[in-house]
């Protein structure tokens, strides 16, 4: 290969230098940020919760604008979910952002089944890009990210405790993507039963081992915001789109007659906790996590599913093309066999049939030669009843002939004697 | 803008108009400072911007430049001129005694840099042998077979079922290519070399120790060498085929007919006018590196590092790593779906090299998952 590496350690290592003057490389950053800008962003939110507990409500307050039409039914049949993609522009910066509602969640009587739609949902955006990612010719930097970054999961303020479908569904998405939990429409609780909650809650999301999203402490200039949030987790949240005059401002709130809940004081709600993780602080990170953990994750399952393997440092170094080639070879095998089989079955058929065709032309002969047998029998017979016949004739003739001889000779010598007499009487 | 409206229960499709009225001036939110309540129509949707910045300091950047000349060019001082700092492969290895080796050798040397508080991992590959036998046939064949190469350990590592969460990038971003300046044409090693790797690298061809050419001389040589490279089909970088957009191709055609920049190195300093600049000094004069009246380094710096990095690497991430991709991925395709004994099926030429015997299955394959995918495409 004659390609040596000089200096370089494996792994981490490579020599620092230090450089004598002003190159420009720190302007990298910006060359990564405009060409993001350029292309655009694009964030996909899903909002599981039971029908009513304000989840498009929230998408407006979030992001401020109205998204959707009318609020859904509350008889659907089952649990479906229903994505809507919007371009939202902010500044220079352009977002595709997506969001996905869970329609009839919790409706249902039996609610058995409520969490595998969603799990379908999240396992197919990671198939589509599995998919892609998997073609020959493949489009990566233009292709449309569909999957879930966020997973935001209303909690319906009964101040007591998680529902078992809560639980449920939560443990089983905790692995396919960054679960948020938030308290929805928390102006029904007051502040000591909402500090009792969120203990409870918390406690019983550890107690049964389900993995809420964190926000990252790594870094250390959002490292303490990102903590303190993460202990106010659940975010109990108010959303509202209607504005009322507070002092000489409009300000998003929720009008009641024992007074004006305000959307984004902090005091009130943690809708601006809420927004300011997810939007202005870690909207990044969220996506990263989805790629570099969810998907890995699903996409290695997916392909041991399929029977591939990687490198076994121990054993013979498999590969993928190996692995596909040996079940090719299974797959050609079992076609070649099929192929074999149906091919005797015919060969097969084809005899039975030439049998019974044989058989048949075989009965038709005899019967042809019984019938010949048959008709010359009786035509010898006929024919010695002929003879017989004849030779009778023949007698017969041969008799008559005689008879007339005789009676011509009977005849003449009556003829003669009658002359006699005649001529004696004459005379 | 219109808004799309995919229902997977039923099948309703709207259009519908939305945009989010700007913003007023955005306030700064990484450091997570407190919303000012008063400002009500800002949702901060810009902030990904700052967290893309703040990610991509803490992973710092990789780039890898490689370069390739006869000896004697001035190839490892422009290295170190371009990026201040003994980089090449003579500074790290200064006791070896300098031979020209028989065949050509690849030889690559990585270096951590940091630049107000940006971390590259630069790695500087070098060529030495090439163009310096007497018989240069395929001289270009061991380069080629390197970057192939690369490609293909970065494409083993992508399609690994356990990956590593960043595939460590030893792709060659950029290859500079040295021309002697001889004032008059391209040379036939010039143009085979330039025309094979043109097509899996991209190429930067420059006019090395170009303080031996006059103005007018420079001029000229351009020009034919401009002519060459059209007549011959080979596209270097900045390629037409691959401007994104007007403004884009506005940017880069003024390059391209810069290209190929007149350079000189130094890693020298002297004084002049009262400034320590890089420089040469010679009898009639210093040449000063880093003024564009004397050569066109500066172009040459500016445009591989402080404007077209991030481009070039990207050029070399979507579309050379992706053609090479595509051409492996089809190959072991021929190769498993023709019957092996009755057909003669394609050799790969995974590295530009004809085999030597019909390829078995290497261990180090490449998937053919498309082909049960593909099915469903």
């Amino acid at each position: 290969m004659a390609s040596t590496e000089i200096a370089r350690q494996a792994g981490e290592g490579a020599r620092g230098v230090p450089l004598s003057g002003h190159v420009g490389f720190d302007s990298m950053p910006d060359q990564l940020v405009n060409k993001s800008v350029n292309h655009g962003f694009c964030f996909n939110i899903l909002c599981v919760g039971e029908t009513g507990l304000g989840k498009s409500t929230l998408m407006d307050t979030l992001f401020n604008t109205k998204f959707e039409g009318e609020p859904t039914q509350h008889n659907q049949p089952g649990v479906t979910l229903k994505s809507n993609t919007y371009e939202l522009q902010e500044s220079n910066v352009r977002l595709k952002l997506t969001v996905v509602n869970t329609v009839g969640f919790g409706d249902q009587i039996n609610k058995e089944d409520s969490y595998k739609s969603i799990v379908e949902f999240i396992d197919a955006q990671f198939e589509a890009y599995l998919q892609e990612e998997l073609k020959i010719k493949r489009t990566l930097h233009s292709y449309h990210d569909t999957r879930i970054h966020a997973c935001l999961y209303f909690i319906a303020p009964t101040g007591h405790s998680l529902k078992s479908l809560d639980l449920v569904t939560m443990k089983k998405l905790d692995s396919k993507v960054n679960i948020i939990p938030i308290i929805a429409k928390s102006d029904a609780i007051s502040k000591s039963e909402l500090a009792k909650f969120k203990i409870k809650i918390t406690s019983e999301l550890v107690s049964n081992g389900v993995q809420i999203y964190q926000f990252p402490t790594d870094d250390e200039s959002v490292a303490e915001i990102n903590s303190t949030m993460n202990s106010h987790l659940p975010f109990a949240v108010v959303g509202s789109t209607e504005e009322v005059k507070i002092g000489n401002k409009m300000v998003k709130a929720r009008q009641y007659p024992w007074g004006t809940v305000q959307v984004e004081n902090e005091t009130h709600c943690d809708f601006v906790k809420l927004r300011e993780m997810l939007i202005r602080v870690n909207m990044e990170d969220l996506r990263e996590q989805t790629h570099t953990r969810h998907y890995e994750l699903y996409r290695r399952c997916k392909l041991e599913e399929m029977g591939f393997k990687d490198t076994d440092p121990d054993s013979k170094p498999f590969s993928l093309q190996e692995t596909y080639e040996a079940k090719r070879n299974e797959f050609m095998g079992e076609l070649q066999k099929k192929e074999e089989e149906m091919r005797q079955m015919f060969v097969q058929r084809v005899k039975e049939k030439e049998a019974e065709l044989k058989e048949a032309e075989k009965e038709l002969h005899e019967k042809f030669d019984r019938l010949k047998k048959l008709h010359q029998d009786e035509k010898k017979k006929l024919e010695e009843k002929k003879k017989s016949l004849d030779d009778e004739v023949n007698t017969f003739k041969q008799k008559k002939t005689a008879a007339e001889l005789l009676q011509n000779q009977a005849q003449q010598a009556g003829g003669s004697t009658t002359l006699k007499r005649d001529k004696e009487r004459k005379n | 803008f219109c808004l799309l409206q995919q229902c997977l229960g039923t099948h309703e499709v709207s259009c519908d108009l939305y945009m989010v009225a700007s913003s007023t001036e955005p306030q700064p939110q990484a450091k997570g400072e407190k919303t000012p309540i008063s400002d009500t129509s800002y949702v901060g949707i810009d902030a990904i911007l700052e967290q893309m910045r703040r990610k991509a300091m803490k992973q710092g950047f990789e780039f890898n430049v490689m370069v390739v000349g006869q000896s004697g060019l001035g190839k490892s001082t422009l290295m170190n001129t371009l990026f201040k700092s003994k980089v090449s492969r003579k500074s790290v290895q200064p006791n070896v005694e300098e031979r020209i080796p028989k065949t050509v050798e690849i030889k690559s040397v990585s270096h951590d840099v940091e630049e107000k508080g940006v971390r590259m991992k630069l790695t500087v590959i070098d060529t030495p042998g090439f163009g310096d036998q007497i018989n240069n046939e395929n001289c270009w064949q061991p380069i080629m077979k390197f970057i192939n190469d690369q490609y293909e350990t970065y494409l083993q590592e992508e399609i690994n079922i356990n990956r590593k969460k960043r595939i460590p990038d030893t792709r060659v971003h950029c290859c500079i290519y040295f021309i002697p300046p001889t004032g008059h044409c391209l040379r036939p090693l010039d143009v085979e070399f330039m025309r094979h790797l043109s097509k899996v690298v991209n190429i930067v061809p420059v006019i090395a120790k170009a303080d031996t050419l006059t103005l007018e001389e420079r001029d000229s040589f351009k020009k034919t060498i401009r002519e060459e490279l059209r007549a011959n089909g080979i596209d270097v970088y900045p390629q037409k085929e691959f401007d994104e957009d007007a403004e884009d191709r506005m940017i880069n055609d003024k390059i391209r007919e810069m290209i190929p920049f007149a350079v000189v190195g130094s890693d020298q300093e002297y004084q002049v006018n009262g400034k320590r600049i890089l420089g040469r000094k010679t009898k009639w004069g210093t040449i000063e590196v880093e003024n564009i009246a004397h050569c066109e380094f500066a172009y040459l710096r500016d445009l591989l590092i402080r404007t077209h990095m991030q481009n070039i690497k990207d050029i070399t991430c979507s579309i050379h790593y992706e053609t090479y991709r595509v051409r492996r991925l089809n190959e072991s395709n021929i190769l498993f779906t023709s019957n092996p004994p009755d057909h003669p099926a394609v050799q790969p030429k995974a590295n530009g090299q004809p085999e030597e015997q019909p390829a078995t299955p290497q261990p180090n394959g490449v998937a053919a998952q498309h082909e049960a995918l593909s099915h469903e495409m």
